[in-house]
């Protein structure tokens, strides 16, 4: 039914011209390719076209788009007296996506017991139930999120596999994954290897409880390195890494795909989109893009990059909104993959030209949250990224666009983040740094933010 | 055509006044600034004698004109008289005219009293009954108090259609926290001054106002006056029966009489005078028949119900406690943040440019106009009585900017002196203390140091709390009780302030992450000092 309004409107908004279409889709990120000349739809998202990759081990047949169950539509919590409390998942939107995704192919759905404030699982459960699809018509990927030092035993993580199974009213998991390993080998070794949860999960393998076993991969080399080479005693059946073209050459993603091409695992790729900020560019990034493919969206690139490279099994994407869902399901509607020239020219001037801009690598996971001392650190980064992206950070008093970017970026401020929450009430405490997957120094960059913001207000800079 | 000017005039200076109080942005200060430094008592606490000058001489030329237009509160009490003669509220509503003013004897020792009393308190530091006499500073405490939220919400709609809209026209304010005495006291004033405004005219500035007695008495003495040519007058009334001042007095018989120590030259007599017998004339003291007759008319209770219900707004006033305005939290995947509590300050901070407490207390008549400016919700009014509702300033929701001087530009009275904002980086209002209660390091074991981080004149300094340590009598670095080198970057630091260098600005009490108490918080000093 949402559906039908959306198309409704779409139509009334095309009786303008198809210009005035294509002027607003910075907004969105909406495909307008197939609008004849009055604006008016004249194809819809496809249903049968999507690009699909199959598993060597055991010949699942993965849709190339995946769906990330950790950015789910939110919507307002409100108390007996309708105050507003906070926010809950929007199942019911939630459940719509879902069906959306499978009616038009999407059959991998990738979640953990620690998204969404541990809500993610359950909400996934829900919506796989109500699309009425067969359980065998899709996959479920989760996570052994034993990230806390109390949860380091046998008991806890058996306790939290069957609490998946449960809230994903399943007694199968496709897909299920050392969730985040990276910090260290003493980490990985208390998490899983010492303990023995390791062994009882190879064993569900072995009773076909875990169809795939695998593991998602930040940070630390020497833990990914061991876990590949002692692939003869694990046989991991697939990897979960984050790769994407501005990471191939500035981070390490190029090792971590190359290392699972030579020993033939699928690569299951996370991040492809870097939290969004692949599609939320600068400008100067977006009109060099758009130059080459004027009816494609900027998020479709960074889709097509990942897909092009044929170890991966599926891309994830935590699609909030419609929107977001409908241009990844063109994408991959089918696959048109980009030409070696083309991935190069991605990897390196547009990658490049993107780390020219001062961006703070934050894909907005929320792993750091919540601060004890109340921040709201994703928060900030996000609104600096996007003041970065604006042209809103004025380097000195004498820059053409001063005042105007001190009003965007000071005003913007206090309305994302509350001024309780904001950068200058960051002591340093570091508690947030071990979390975040992109090893951020989350407080060293809220300090130069703070200094940054104090510049602007008593015009210093 | 006296009538007219007046009315425009009168417009132009409440509604730049009035708009000085709404305004949070600070955008409006330069161009009606001096509005409120040309108030009278607010010059004369200024000690601004050109101003007081050019008053003196304004009143000498043409009489009480100052209340007809500069002072905000009489030119609200003219609208309210205006609404009052407006024909839906008149009786005989076929008249051309209202006419339902009479003559009433002047309350001359009523009058004088009053203003006996106000000098008195004035010289004796009775602050809190001069505030509430003080005209000027009535006016502000309504306006801040009662109209000035509604400006503020109405803003705050702006900002969510600007945010909607992704421009950044308007921007979200938070609501001042006034105290409900304040609300209390500024709706108390504006209900009986505009009910009698409605009914009666002129009534509180003929016999409370201070301001009206000294420019009234001098006004006697005024070059230009209201005069009516006996030649044309019939002796109507109608003159009479429109005198807001309740000033003319028309005997059948005698020659019209005014009480210039009540007239407020504006013109409405002017109008109505249908043989055009009225007018605004050259008329010194010394030209025999200017000078005003003693009167014997009958009593009119006018002055009493005011005066009586003017004293009984102070005994409410008083009465009613101080509520505090809670605010809401929010939440989400984040922390709750537990609200500031104010600490108890054994001496009050005045802002900087007040020079001292004392300047402060004697200067200010509590008008608002700071507090109702003040961008970061540092100043509010004291509920102390000997300061009463004088600004004081409590860092619970902010802190003092180094890049803000608005208070000490707006301020009129010279309560708080112009500074700029070189002069406030070495002004020392205050010091800060330390709670070793409240002190995160040592609470949460957690490393902090927020306050030396964000001190702006470096007054603080992180040292290791472990007092076994020694430092190196030539290199300075930290040492064990063997002497050895230690790294003190992971010990739990404290604070270490040189109150030398502090300032008082509070951005330590603000920041600190200690909650509700800070464990880091400011005590005033009672004379500011250069650093």
């Amino acid at each position: 039914m949402k559906n039908m309004d959306r198309r409704k409107f779409l139509k009334v908004a095309g009786t303008a011209t198809a210009a005035v279409a294509i002027a607003s889709c910075g907004n969105s990120d909406k495909d307008f390719s197939n609008l004849d000349p009055k604006g008016n739809h004249t194809g819809d998202v496809p249903t049968d076209k999507m690009t699909y990759r199959t598993n060597p081990f055991t010949g699942d047949v993965v849709s190339l788009l995946g769906y990330g169950m950790m950015r789910l539509p939110n919507k307002e919590l409100k108390n007996d007296e309708g105050e507003r409390i906070g926010e809950q998942i929007d199942q019911e939107q939630v459940n719509h996506l879902v069906k959306y995704a499978l009616d038009h192919g999407v059959n991998y759905f990738d979640t953990s017991p620690a998204y969404c404030q541990g809500k993610s699982e359950s909400s996934t459960g829900i919506a796989l139930k109500a699309s009425g699809y067969d359980r065998s018509k899709y996959f479920i990927a989760t996570k052994l999120s034993n990230f806390a030092g109390h949860q380091w035993n046998l008991e806890s993580g058996i306790k939290m596999f069957q609490d998946s199974l449960k809230n994903l009213q399943t007694d199968y998991i496709d897909y299920l994954l050392l969730h985040s390993v990276g910090s260290g080998m003493d980490n990985l070794n208390g998490r899983f290897l010492q303990n023995g949860l390791i062994e009882y999960l190879m064993e569900q393998r072995e009773k076909g409880v875990i169809r795939n076993l695998g593991f998602s991969f930040h940070g630390d080399h020497g833990v990914y390195d061991y876990l590949l080479a002692n692939q003869d005693k694990y046989h991991w059946d697939f990897v979960q890494i984050q790769l994407n073209y501005v990471d191939w050459h500035h981070s390490n993603a190029k090792h971590l795909y190359e290392e699972l091409d030579r020993l033939g695992i699928p690569a299951v790729i996370m991040e492809p989109l870097l939290g969004g900020r692949l599609s939320k560019m600068p400008d100067h990034i977006v009109a060099t893009l758009k130059q080459q493919r004027p009816q494609d969206s900027v998020a479709s690139w960074a889709f097509r990059y990942v897909g092009s490279k044929p170890r991966v099994l599926t891309a994830l994407s935590g699609m909030t909104y419609m929107e977001h869902l409908e241009d990844n399901i063109r994408t991959y509607s089918p696959l048109t993959a980009l030409t070696t020239e083309e991935q190069e020219w991605l990897e390196n001037e547009i990658a490049n030209l993107y780390h020219s801009y001062p961006t703070i690598p934050c894909n907005d996971c929320k792993y750091c949250m919540p601060c004890p001392y109340g921040l709201d650190i994703p928060a900030i980064f996000v609104h600096y990224n996007k003041c970065v992206n604006h042209g809103n950070i004025p380097e000195s008093q004498q820059a053409a666009n001063y005042e105007k970017a001190r009003r965007a970026f000071l005003i913007g401020y206090d309305r994302s983040v509350p001024k309780l929450r904001q950068a200058d009430h960051c002591i340093g405490c570091n508690q947030c740094n071990s979390h975040c997957p992109q090893r951020i120094n989350i407080p060293r960059e809220l300090t130069r933010i703070d200094q940054f913001v104090e510049k602007l207000k008593q015009g210093t800079l | 055509m006296l009538k007219l000017t007046r009315r425009i005039l009168a417009i132009i200076f409440w509604l730049g006044i009035t708009f000085l109080f709404l305004d949070f942005t600070g955008t409006l200060h330069p161009y009606f600034g001096w509005m409120a430094k040309i108030q009278f008592l607010p010059s004369i606490l200024a000690v601004d004698i050109s101003t007081i000058i050019l008053l003196i001489v304004l009143t000498l030329l043409v009489g009480r004109i100052y209340c007809s237009i500069i002072c905000p509160l009489g030119v609200l009490q003219d609208f309210f008289a205006w609404i009052g003669k407006l024909s839906i509220f008149r009786k005989n509503k076929k008249a051309k005219f209202a006419n339902k003013y009479s003559y009433s004897k002047p309350k001359t020792w009523l009058r004088l009293a009053v203003l006996a009393l106000f000098i008195i308190m004035l010289l004796a530091s009775i602050h809190a009954g001069v505030i509430l006499l003080a005209p000027y500073s009535s006016y502000g405490r309504m306006v801040a108090s009662l109209l000035q939220p509604a400006y503020i919400e109405i803003n705050n709609l702006l900002a969510l259609w600007s945010e909607a809209n992704d421009n950044y026209m308007f921007y979200q304010v938070e609501q001042h926290n006034n105290p409900m005495i304040l609300i209390v006291i500024a709706a108390v004033t504006a209900i009986i001054l505009l009910v009698l405004a409605f009914k009666n005219g002129r009534t509180y500035c003929n016999t409370i106002c201070p301001v009206g007695t000294v420019l009234g008495y001098l006004a006697k003495f005024s070059l230009g006056k209201i005069k009516v040519e006996d030649s044309k007058c019939i002796q109507c009334g109608l003159c009479a029966q429109n005198c807001k001042a309740a000033c003319i007095k028309v005997e059948k018989g005698k020659p019209v009489v005014i009480d210039y120590t009540r007239c407020v030259t504006c013109g409405d007599c002017e109008t109505v005078c249908n043989k055009k017998a009225i007018g605004l004339k050259y008329a010194p003291v010394w030209e025999k028949g200017n000078k005003t007759t003693k009167d014997t008319s009958e009593k009119n209770t006018d002055s009493d119900i005011s005066r009586r219900s003017f004293l009984s707004i102070t005994g409410t006033a008083l009465a009613t406690a101080a509520i505090k305005a809670q605010e809401k939290t929010t939440d989400g995947g984040l922390a709750e943040i537990e609200d500031k509590q104010i600490p108890e300050r054994a001496t009050s901070i005045t802002p900087p440019g007040s020079l001292s407490a004392r300047n402060l207390q004697q200067h200010c008549t509590a008008c608002q106009l700071c507090i109702a400016n003040c961008p970061n919700g540092v100043l509010r009014p004291s509920q102390k009585l000997e300061t009463f509702l004088q600004p004081e300033m409590q860092y619970d929701k902010g802190y003092c900017r180094p890049e803000c001087t608005r208070c000490t530009d707006v301020c009129p009275t010279g309560a708080i002196r112009p500074i700029t904002k070189e002069e406030k980086t070495a002004i020392q209002i205050g010091h800060a203390v330390w709670v070793e209660k409240n002190c995160i390091p040592l609470t949460d074991g957690q490393n902090c140091g927020n306050c030396a981080k964000h001190c702006p004149t470096g007054a603080i300094q992180m040292i290791p709390a472990d007092r076994s340590l020694k430092r190196h009598p030539e290199y300075g670095f930290w040492m064990d009780a063997n002497g050895n080198r230690v790294n003190t970057r992971n010990m739990k630091q404290i604070p270490a302030i040189n109150t030398e260098k502090c300032i008082g600005c509070g951005s330590c009490e603000y920041l600190c992450p200690a909650r509700p108490f800070s464990a880091i918080y400011v005590e005033g000093h009672e004379q500011h000092r250069e650093i």
